[in-house]
């Protein structure tokens, strides 16, 4: 562990802080007032549009109400690096004419159109999206926001040797030996030291986006847990971490099945469940807490989509009932999820008995 | 709607997406599974109230197991 560098904390902290401001204002940015322009055309609410938009990706962060902050877009084209700010393809069927190609946001993705203003696909496909999104940027503050957390825990650890723990850290601390008590050690036995890092980071990171997502207001409300790529690549994690520590026994397990003469059907069987287990829990979280954002949000629809005032009080009153749900579901999906993982890494390191 | 079930449904005079009728019925599957733990931690914790808060643990992650099933089924029919 570097400790040398831990112990300039504050320095660090700041340091962290001001990089994260810094990245984010890089490119000229301005909060811009959209005009409602297609209010007068269709005055039918929509609900599904409107909850699509607030659990998708999008490549501009709204504020309040209609004003956004806009994202830079950065792609790598086949001819190079082009970054722009997202404010000069916000507007709908606007066209930025970059250095390399022509981009359009078209279903809230960056195409390549030519000339004229339709989509070139050809061009489309050799242009990579590397954009600073939202869920980008929230899990830029998420992990920030952990690792203030955690490194000025770990240093006051340091600092109060053999001391009683104080504040922030005898905040954190019920939580981190739980996830060792009852988490790693009835799971892995003796040798759980080695993997209560992996654990630790997966559990706090799931937890804090989980929670930051059910805030309503400006800097939390995205929906980054309930992205699947960002669980596809924490499953991706734990799929990895389980058959490089496999030992000897786990893979006979799966090789060798036990009356030999099953093994045509046993070794495709044991071959699917390697994949299936963390398909599995990726798909368990993503699923939980994408249809958590989704009910939360057609519940405040209802109120739009029945247009009088007083369908609010029980809209409301359900929406905070189901609030209360919502972080029930934001603790138990980070521990399952951890308490999963650390089963599978249980038995891939398992001694025979 | 689309598929061969989908057009059947529609010429019978179903609107909307018969993707959500698979949903409800995964709905049905997390009810019955889910109510079924209920019942039987309720049945434990009332012939040995002192271990409780075990049976109250177990309960919570298996009830949440049986909503990951059913979710899978939902994310299907998202997907379709």
């Amino acid at each position: 562990m570097a400790s040398g560098s831990i112990l300039k904390l504050k320095f660090f902290n700041i340091l962290l802080i001001c990089a994260f401001f810094l990245t984010a204002s890089l490119f000229p940015t301005s909060v811009s007032a959209q005009e409602k322009t297609s209010e007068s055309k269709d005055k039918k609410f929509d609900p599904k549009d409107v909850i699509l938009e607030h659990i998708g990706d999008s490549h501009s962060w709204p504020v309040i109400g209609k004003t956004t902050l806009p994202l830079p877009v950065i792609l790598y084209t086949d001819k190079g690096f082009e970054v722009f700010s997202s404010k000069k393809i916000e507007a709908e069927g606007s066209v930025y004419a970059g250095e390399k190609y022509s981009y359009k946001l078209e279903g809230g993705k960056v195409k390549a159109v030519d000339a004229s203003g339709a989509i070139d696909v050809a061009a489309s496909k050799k242009v990579w999206d590397f954009s600073i999104t939202r869920n980008v940027v929230s899990m830029f503050m998420s992990m920030s926001i952990l690792l203030i957390v955690f490194l000025s825990i770990s240093s006051s650890y340091k600092k109060r040797e053999g001391k009683a723990p104080k504040g922030l850290q005898s905040f954190l601390e019920p939580l981190i030996v739980f996830v060792r008590d009852d988490i790693a050690i009835p799971n892995m036995g003796i040798k759980y030291a080695r993997f209560m890092p992996l654990l630790l980071t997966v559990f706090f990171f799931i937890l804090i986006n989980n929670l930051l997502g059910m805030i309503p207001i400006f800097p939390g409300g995205f929906n980054l847990t309930g992205n699947i790529a960002v669980t596809a690549v924490l499953s991706v994690i734990i799929l990895f971490v389980v058959n490089l520590n496999g030992n000897k026994h786990y893979w006979k397990h799966i090789f060798v099945p036990n009356p030999w003469w099953l093994f045509i059907i046993m070794i495709p069987v044991e071959i699917v469940s390697i994949f299936s287990k963390p398909i599995a829990l990726m798909i368990r979280l993503f699923a939980n807490i994408t249809a958590g954002h989704i009910v939360i949000l057609s519940l405040i629809s209802l109120i739009f989509i029945f247009g009088t005032l007083w369908v609010s009080p029980v809209s409301i009153v359900f929406v905070v009932f189901m609030d209360c749900i919502e972080l029930l579901v934001a603790f138990l999906q980070a521990y399952i999820f951890t308490l999963l993982s650390s089963l599978f890494i249980g038995m891939a390191i398992e001694e025979h008995h | 709607m689309t598929g061969m079930i989908g057009t059947l449904a529609q010429a019978v005079g179903m609107h909307g997406n018969i993707a959500a009728l698979g949903a409800g019925l995964a709905a049905i599957g997390a009810g019955i599974g889910i109510g079924q733990i209920g019942g039987k931690a309720v049945e434990a914790i009332a012939r040995q109230p002192e271990a409780i808060s075990k049976i109250q643990t177990n309960m919570i992650i298996a009830a949440a197991l049986v909503e990951g099933v059913a979710l899978f089924a939902v994310v299907v029919a998202m997907i379709g």
